[in-house]
């Protein structure tokens, strides 16, 4: 993809005075607001010739006086606003339809917020989404006209489905007159914001600086407002590039307090009494805690209640530890429940139901047939129809609209006033019987995960438990999901903290995790937390230049590749056909493995600039080459260990 | 009822011999160890298998005729006499370690 503008001529302005000749060309670019707009009644007509070898000449020297220049590009004013939102990073490909934008930012701007530089777009839009779910507010990334919006584009839709936050600067020439070549054309667009529209929260294409700084805040804005999404902005070269107008002032405009929708203390009572009346209530949790704080309040709510929690892994939302936490008893527990209360739960249906079925779908309700359902979710707040991010209709009692962790003092607060002595004396009976099931709950999934735990290749199990036994005493951040090695971190580990976890790719669009993952350890780096990650192999093919970032830019992060050399779920889903066509197994493997050449993802790193070791097929020779990535990271820098693993 | 009747006729006449070292192979060949893992360990996709499989005629009457997500392996697709091979090669894995043995699972 080539990206630079083929012209020769640095500054854009030049053609404009081209026609009017060499005399005036030393006027045609401009270095004051004023000069610039006196200089517009002049401008040449459009589709002028180009300039002869002598204009060029004469332009480049310009006369006796001083040579012309803008001195203040409208693009030092979007880095004035960017910086008024407190970004912190500005990760992006680099690509001449923002190049106003990148050098204001680099020279004007003290490259504060910091450009992390990226191979790829869609490494860009992946690091926001995960540096967002670590620091809780979004990183700005820039993608260059169409092609580097629809190299972004599947990353943009996984931040959208994960619900985190991210802003989107699109540059494009709007101005087809201005256009010098024909990379210039097939790289700009009407609508630049049409492509990922559908899955953005909103956007805009501003007419002018004023517009600009304010739909920047908006953006930042709605963006941050639950439910947390990507927004986009259109930056059109001319507002970069061309001087301030006269009448402008620079004013950058207040940024709100976002006070979270939340449950109104009516409804919060209603809820509070259904909870305190239940025998068996459920707190089934998707991405209830956004911030540490979230954490808290949920331990408060179930203690309080003394009920059961399931958490669905979107985020760290409940200690999994904690007495309470029924996840790894989550069938019994909705079978037995009569009211659950769902917080951020984005599958509702899905959470309820088995859906089953050799050839077609038969969905069973798991449930009690009078178990009562409550939603609260900032997902009513915000519904789109193309992409089928609202699940199958849920037959719920309740449906509040409000984000889950801004409702949970409201609730606190109600089950206190509804709380008696005599209540809680019973409630703290059934909270004893739980944390003695979950107790042993956790005793037989340990007893599964030493199954097969001196095979090679190595179990998943002996993978993440080597893995936790290395970081346990430090401070550490799980930053990849765990979903592909049988939630074993999930299971066993001890998560008490919201960067302990984060979950994955919100639309499960594979790639996310290599990206993602550096994403969340540059948000870590500032803390000295210790970033670990569990990469699978067919991911990291995806984007492997997401480590080079990594070793540029020096930030810490263990990466242990699951490499089963396959996408192994794509091996079990040609099973489920060939089991139902009855056809044979053999040819499974025909598409789906990666094996012959085996990928040595050691020397993959170690030609990114990444320290690494590997392939490692001996699970007796885990952990002491866990042990040295660990003291490399603690150093400051990535490393990488090929672990050669079961499939899940 | 019946089934069960069956089941138990058919493992009193001794399946559960066979040839683990070709077990293994079939194993492997018909993609088992995707969802049961490559020693029959389990894992999200598929439970544990292995060390102290079902009786070899369970085996079989089951992989014939599954519930869940398991696909059907046919006779057209795999052999009574594979799947003996199979019962024999996950009856050959070694039993994991004692957990109080495991330190990493221990903390």
């Amino acid at each position: 993809m080539a990206k630079s503008t083929k012209t020769s001529f640095a500054r854009r302005g030049f053609l404009k005075g081209a026609a009017v000749g060499a005399a005036a060309g030393a006027t045609a670019l401009v270095s004051t607001p004023q000069q610039a707009n006196a200089q517009a009644p002049a401008a040449p007509t459009r589709g002028a010739a180009p300039p002869s070898a002598a204009q060029v000449e004469a332009e480049r020297n310009a006369g006796s006086g001083a040579p012309p220049f803008i001195e203040r590009p409208g693009a030092d004013y979007m880095i004035d606003v960017i910086k008024s939102l407190g970004v912190e990073y500005f990760i992006a490909n680099p690509g001449s339809s923002f190049r106003g934008i990148h050098e204001s930012l680099v020279s004007y701007g003290g490259n504060k917020p910091e450009f992390i530089t990226c191979n790829h777009e869609e490494i860009a839009a992946a690091m926001c989404n995960g540096y967002a779910k670590i620091e809780g507010k979004p990183a700005v990334t820039a993608v260059h006209g169409t092609v580097g919006t629809q190299h972004a584009a599947m990353a943009i839709y996984n931040s959208y489905c994960d619900q985190a936050p991210m802003i989107v600067l699109a540059g494009n020439r709007r101005d087809s007159s201005e256009r010098r070549s024909y990379v210039e054309w097939v790289h700009s667009v009407q609508d630049a914001a049409a492509m990922v529209r559908d899955y953005t929260k909103w956007d805009d294409n501003p007419g002018s600086l004023e517009h600009w700084g304010e739909s920047m805040v908006r953006g930042y804005h709605l963006a941050t407002m639950a439910p947390q999404m990507p927004v986009m902005l259109v930056c059109d070269e001319d507002l970069q590039e061309d001087p301030y107008p006269d009448n402008f002032k620079g004013h950058i405009p207040k940024l709100p307090v976002n006070v979270q929708p939340a449950i109104d203390a009516g409804t919060a009572n209603e809820v509070a009494k259904m909870l305190l009346a239940a025998e068996n209530p459920v707190i089934l949790t998707g991405k209830a805690a956004r911030t540490p704080k979230g954490v808290q309040l949920l331990v408060e709510l179930a203690e309080l209640l003394q009920c059961a929690v399931v958490d669905q892994k979107r985020r760290m939302n409940f200690p999994n530890r904690h007495p309470l936490n029924q996840t790894l008893r989550q069938r019994p527990v909705l079978q037995q429940a009569d009211l659950i209360v769902g917080l951020e739960v984005w599958d509702f249906y899905g959470s309820i139901h088995t859906l089953g079925g050799r050839f077609k779908t038969e969905a069973r309700s798991i449930t009690k047939a009078d178990a009562k359902l409550i939603s609260i979710s900032a997902n009513d707040l915000f519904f789109k129809s193309n992409y089928q991010t609202f699940f199958r209709n849920t037959e719920v009692d309740m449906s509040v609209a409000a984000d889950g962790e801004a409702s949970l003092p409201a609730l606190i607060e109600a089950v206190k006033r509804q709380l008696t002595d005599d209540r809680k004396r019973t409630l703290a009976e059934r909270g004893k019987k739980l944390g003695e099931a979950q107790k042993q709950a956790l005793e037989q999934t340990r007893v599964a995960a030493s199954q097969g735990w001196d095979s090679s290749p190595i179990s998943t199990a002996r993978m993440s438990m080597e893995l936790y036994g290395a970081v346990k005493n430090e401070d550490w951040s799980l930053v990849s999901d765990s979903f592909w090695v049988s939630n074993w971190p999930q299971r066993l580990w001890d998560m008490n903290k919201h960067y302990h976890y984060i979950g994955g790719a919100g639309g499960e669009g594979v790639g996310y995790l290599a990206p993602a993952t550096v994403g969340a350890a540059l948000a870590n780096k500032k803390y000295g937390r210790l970033s670990v990650s569990i990469q699978p192999d067919g991911d990291l093919m995806y984007q492997p230049g997401a480590l080079w970032t990594a070793a540029h830019h020096r930030i810490p992060i263990l990466i242990l590749v699951h490499n089963n050399r396959a996408y192994h779920q794509e091996i079990m889903q040609l099973q489920r056909m060939a089991g139902q066509h009855n056809r044979g197994f053999e040819q499974c493997g025909i598409g789906t493995t990666i094996t012959d050449p085996n990928i040595d993802y050691a020397k993959v790193a170690q030609g990114l600039g990444v320290e690494a070791f590997g392939p490692v097929t001996n699970p007796a020779e885990l952990g002491p080459a866990i042990k040295r990535g660990v003291e490399v990271v603690k150093s400051g820098r990535p490393y990488l260990i090929d672990v050669v693993t079961q499939g899940r | 009822m019946k089934r069960l009747v069956i089941i138990t006729f058919l493992a009193s006449l001794g399946y559960g011999q066979g040839n683990a070292e070709h077990g293994k192979v079939v194993f492997e060949k018909l993609y088992c160890s995707a969802c049961h893992g490559h020693d029959g360990q389990g894992g999200s996709s598929g439970p544990r298998i292995g060390t102290k499989p079902p009786a070899v005629a369970v085996l079989i009457a089951y992989v014939r005729k599954p519930a869940g997500g398991m696909p059907p392996f046919t006779a057209k697709i795999v052999s009574d006499a594979d799947l003996t091979d199979i019962h024999a090669y996950l009856s050959s894995r070694p039993a994991p370690p004692a957990l109080k043995d495991v330190p990493l699972l221990n903390q």
